[in-house]
C-alpha cells in the first residue's frame, strides 16, 4: 500500500462517514454540518486527481456558497426553536430507500467490477496544462463557446426565478392590488 | 497506485447514500442535502474518467463545470421553493406538504 493510497482511503472513508451522517441525522443543522464535512472530502479526492482547480472551486462554491445557503433555510425553517424536540428524521418509504439504494449501489459494483480495465489503470504522467486550455476552449467557438453561455443563461434564470419565488410573497400580502 | 475502480466503487457508494437520503427523509432541505451528495459524485466520476483515460483533453472539464452550475442554480431555487412554502405553511417536512396528493 503505497503512502497515497492511505491518504485516499482515510478521504474516501470520512467523506463516506460524513454523507451517512447527512442522511441520518435527527437535527437538520448536524446534517449541514456534515454536509460540510463531505463537501471537504470531495475537494481532496478533486486534489489527489490532480484536479486542484476543481478543489478550490468546490471549496468556494459548494461549501463557501450553497451549504452555507443550506445553513441559512434550516435555520429559518425550524418550527421548535423553544423546545428543540426533532421529529423522526425518516418517511414511510425508508425501508423501500433503503432497498432501492442498496439495489443501485449494487448495480453499479458489478458492472465496475466486470469491468477488469478499472482495476489495471492507474495514472500516466501527463504534461497538459489543463487549466489553460479549459480556460481557452470555453471561449472558442470551435470549444464549449455554446455550453458555456448555455449554462450562464442559466444561471440567470435561476438567480431571476429563485428572487421571484423568494419575494413575490411578501409583496402579494403587502399590496391589494 | 490507485486503481481506477476505487474511486468508481467511492462514488458509486456517495451516489446511493445521496439516493437513500433523497428518498427516506422527510425534511425537504434534507432531501436537496441528498441531490448534492448525488452530484458530488457524478462529478468524482467525471474527473476521475478524466485523469485515468484522456488527461490531455478538456471535455470532461466542460461537463464538470456544467455540473457544478446546474447544481448551484437547482439548490438555488429549490431552497427558495422550500423557505416559499414554509412561509404559507409553517412546514418544511414535505411529509406534510400534500395538498395535490390523491
Amino acid at each position: 500500500m503505497t503512502p497515497i493510497q492511505y491518504v485516499f482511503l482515510f478521504t474516501a472513508g470520512f467523506t463516506l462517514l460524513a454523507a451517512l451522517g447527512v442522511v441520518t441525522r435527527r437535527n437538520v443543522v448536524h446534517s449541514a454540518l456534515f454536509l460540510v464535512v463531505a463537501l471537504f472530502g470531495v475537494a481532496v479526492t478533486f486534489a489527489i486527481l490532480e484536479a486542484g482547480f476543481w478543489a478550490v472551486i468546490q471549496v468556494l462554491v459548494y461549501i463557501g456558497a450553497i451549504a452555507i445557503l443550506m445553513i441559512f433555510v434550516v435555520m429559518l425553517t425550524r418550527r421548535n426553536v423553544a423546545d428543540e424536540t426533532y421529529p423522526e428524521p425518516f418517511n414511510d418509504n425508508m425501508r423501500l430507500a433503503f432497498l432501492a439504494a442498496l439495489l443501485v449501489f449494487g448495480g453499479l459494483a458489478l458492472i465496475i467490477g466486470g469491468w477488469d480495465a478499472a482495476r489495471e489503470i492507474t495514472t500516466a504522467p501527463f504534461d497538459f496544462d489543463t487549466l489553460t486550455e479549459f480556460g481557452l476552449a470555453m471561449v472558442s467557438p470551435d470549444g464549449y463557446l455554446v455550453p458555456f453561455i448555455v449554462v450562464s443563461v442559466l444561471l440567470l434564470a435561476a438567480f431571476v426565478g429563485s428572487l421571484m419565488v423568494a419575494v413575490q410573497a411578501r409583496s402579494g400580502e403587502e399590496e391589494a392590488e | 497506485m490507485i486503481p481506477l475502480s476505487w474511486y468508481l466503487i467511492f462514488s458509486a457508494l456517495l451516489f446511493s447514500i445521496g439516493l437513500f437520503g433523497v428518498l427516506a427523509r422527510k425534511n425537504a432541505v434534507a432531501i436537496l442535502m441528498g441531490v448534492e451528495l448525488m452530484l458530488n459524485a457524478v462529478n468524482i466520476n467525471l474527473i476521475a474518467f478524466w485523469r485515468y483515460i484522456v488527461p490531455d483533453t478538456t471535455a470532461g472539464w466542460m461537463f464538470v463545470a456544467a455540473v457544478f452550475a446546474v447544481a448551484a442554480a437547482e439548490v438555488a431555487v429549490g431552497l427558495a421553493l422550500v423557505y416559499s412554502i414554509y412561509r404559507g405553511r409553517r412546514t418544511a417536512s414535505a411529509d406534510e406538504i400534500d395538498l395535490l396528493k390523491w
